[in-house]
């Protein structure tokens, strides 16, 4: 996994709350292999119309163009599993998301795949998406160490669980780790096949 | 692991399957159940990528569903929805994963096929790459849905890595009025709460309105704990829950199934548990929802108007409105009764189980649909079923679409879509923008209230229309 640590890059405002993954990623793209790119599929029908014409939406904006984070609303990412939600924002290039509150499932995805999601408060993040008009398209730095996010003289804390901050920075996958409790795996299998013979299903 | 004097059944069941807990606070649980459907194939390509095998094929589980097609002759138009379900069979045939596909007898919504199958239990860890997978809590499974990386780390070594969650109590006292289902106390929760209300929490469904609920009105209950935001929600077994699985193709039997259900009893939070929060729901309260707008939050009584954004003093909700109700096409203050719709769809994992079928075919009988609809019961054994009793004749009396089992126009991603512009009623879970198809407008709400609307044209009080 590719490791987070501090960004500095323009940040789209998208001041919209429930942002869920069908706006990510709508489900008749999800039957694509990752390695084609799932760039094109971020908010499609958000920012295309039926015939491939642009909407009217913040990240069509030629000053939001280079976009490496977005800043939302609250429950950023409710809905479904489909960590397709996460591809189509990392292979867009988007690197972190800033937003009062996140979907539980996307944010543990996000983390897998490298992407930052910033825990700020809703006032923060009036603060924020007010300061992305005066500052449109102007550098943001998203720092996890210190976590702070600065734009102009702005700067704000943001929250993010230590576990997955370690993870983010040190760009940790959790595979290998859990293969070296293999013992313990097995200790607890063969224990719970005592304690529990019903749980290995049997057709009859 | 600290001993507990008194726990909530969320607690014991994490600790059952605590294998280890790190400094950190992470704790490495063991997955009794895996279950895949057709978009596992992201998992495998990563399982591939690394070289290795599934560590217990025995525990895990496969079907086709999200693009199965729902009539034989629309499979031959969507050559790529084919090639998915033939890519889950691939993958479960080289993994030695047994997987019902689509012509399988065991096949459905993987959310109505593993527990009419016995394959999910009390007290078992569940997970499967799909939001919806809370719906095995019915039982008192500690069951969530993950992502296609979690998917691949249970593939390759059984367990995950997760914090635990915090409590939350959800206690729905009293009596459900006539007229009203599981589905319209899940709507009442979520426009309650938020659709992030239970955010960072597992829930438990608790009362005597959730105790008198039948399995299939559980599972619709729990299915939707995502939609109030909780990965997580269960409610503890009991008499109800083992009648139903006893006899089930792949629950324990005999002495195995006694030993079994003894250990369940224990399954239950003890009297003075705590959780970190309560909310308290007053059953006869409740009456059959409608959801107006783009979230599941977005729901009202039947009875009642759409809200008026200038009279919230919220900007923020105030502005959701306006674009929920632009979407939607609605206007503030609108009664909800009366609503015209387009189109109907009964199905999907949250309302296409036997009791689903029986209450839209009770309102159904004798009466015709105005509109055209789709009736896909969630699995085959539920249409088999459905058509012993004479329902699919009801179904098609009535005008409507009798079809096969699957995910279907919830998703849209078996080609099954509500054309841009339409406004659907619909027994489903999700109301986003675009779900059942580009430019699509859901209303959801219960079976009985989605055939109400059909025979109306509109949304309609299905308590006006029912039959005692």
């Amino acid at each position: 996994m590719r490791p987070f640590s501090s960004l500095t890059a323009p940040a789209c405002p998208l001041p919209i709350v429930n942002i869920d993954t069908d706006q990510l990623i709508p489900a008749r793209f999800l039957r694509y292999p990752r390695s084609e790119g799932y760039s094109d599929f971020l908010f499609r029908d958000l920012r295309f119309d039926t015939d491939g014409k642009k909407h009217d939406f913040p990240l069509n904006e030629p000053a939001y163009a280079k976009a490496e984070v977005i800043v939302a609303r609250r429950n950023f990412g409710s809905g479904s599993s489909r960590e397709g939600a996460v591809y189509a924002l990392v292979d867009y290039g988007i690197r972190a998301v800033i937003a009062p509150s996140f979907g539980d499932i996307f944010a543990s995805n996000a983390i897998k795949n490298g992407l930052l999601p910033a825990q700020i408060t809703e006032e923060a993040a009036e603060q924020l998406l007010a300061a992305g008009d005066m500052v449109a398209g102007r550098p943001v730095t998203v720092d996890l160490e210190s976590q702070t996010i600065t734009v102009g003289n702005l700067v704000l804390p943001f929250a993010i669980d230590p576990v997955w901050k370690k993870q983010l920075l040190n760009g940790w996958d959790d595979i290998d780790l859990t293969l070296g409790q293999s013992q313990l795996i097995e200790a607890f299998c063969t224990q719970d096949r005592q304690a529990r013979p019903w749980v290995v299903p049997n057709a009859s | 692991m600290t001993e507990r004097m008194t726990a909530t059944i969320i607690d014991k069941l994490w600790d059952a399957h605590a294998i280890t807990t790190r400094e950190d606070g992470q704790t490495l649980l063991f997955i009794d159940r895996h279950l895949l459907h057709e978009g596992s194939f992201h998992a495998f390509d990563q399982l591939k990528a690394r070289g290795t095998k599934i560590a217990r094929p025995d525990l895990t589980f496969g079907v086709a569903d999200h693009y199965v097609p729902t009539r034989p002759a629309s499979s031959v138009g969507n050559p790529d929805a084919a090639e998915m379900i033939r890519q889950l069979e691939r993958n479960a045939r080289d993994y030695d994963v047994l997987s019902f596909g689509q012509f399988d007898p065991r096949q459905g919504i993987v959310h109505v096929a593993m527990p009419e199958q016995g394959l999910t239990l009390p007290g078992l860890s569940l997970v499967c790459g799909d939001s919806h997978t809370s719906t095995h809590g019915a039982f008192g499974a500690y069951a969530f849905g993950i992502g296609a990386s979690e998917v691949a780390h249970v593939l390759m070594t059984q367990t995950l890595w997760q914090k635990r969650p915090k409590r939350m109590r959800i206690s729905v006292e009293g009596r459900l009025p006539s007229g009203t289902a599981a589905k319209d106390i899940a709507l009442t929760i979520i426009a309650t709460i938020g659709a992030d209300g239970a955010r960072g929490h597992a829930i438990e469904y608790a009362g005597r309105a959730i105790r008198a609920l039948s399995m299939e009105g559980r599972m619709t209950l729990c299915n939707l704990s995502i939609e109030a935001g909780g990965r997580l929600g269960l409610v503890a077994p009991d008499e109800t829950t083992f009648a139903f699985l006893r006899g089930r193709p792949f629950a324990p039997k005999g002495d195995v199934f006694d030993r079994a259900v003894e250990d369940w009893r224990r399954l239950a939070t003890d009297a003075d548990a705590a959780f970190d929060r309560d909310v308290v729901l007053d059953a006869a309260a409740i009456a059959p929802t409608v959801t107006w707008g783009t979230t599941p939050e977005q729901a009202a009584p039947i009875t009642a108007t759409i809200p008026d954004p200038s009279r919230i003093d919220d900007q923020n909700k105030a502005q959701a409105i306006r674009a929920a109700l632009d979407y939607m096409d609605l206007r503030p203050g609108q009664p909800l009764d009366g609503i015209r719709i387009d189109r109907v769809f009964i199905g999907s994992c949250t309302n296409s189980r036997i009791e689903d079928m029986r209450a839209a075919a009770s309102i159904l009988a004798g009466r015709r649909a105005i509109v055209p609809g789709l009736v896909s019961p969630g699995s085959a054994s539920v249409k088999r079923q459905a058509e012993e009793e004479g329902l699919h004749t009801i179904f098609r009396d009535a005008g409507l679409e009798w079809v096969d089992a699957g995910c279907s126009m919830c998703v849209g991603m078996n080609g099954d879509t509500v054309p841009s512009g339409e406004r659907c009623a619909s027994t489903t879970n999700r109301n986003f923008k675009g779900r059942q198809g580009q430019g699509s407008r859901t209303h959801l709400m219960s079976p009985g209230m989605v055939a109400a609307a059909a025979v109306t044209g509109r949304l309609t009080d299905v308590r006006g229309l029912a039959r005692e």
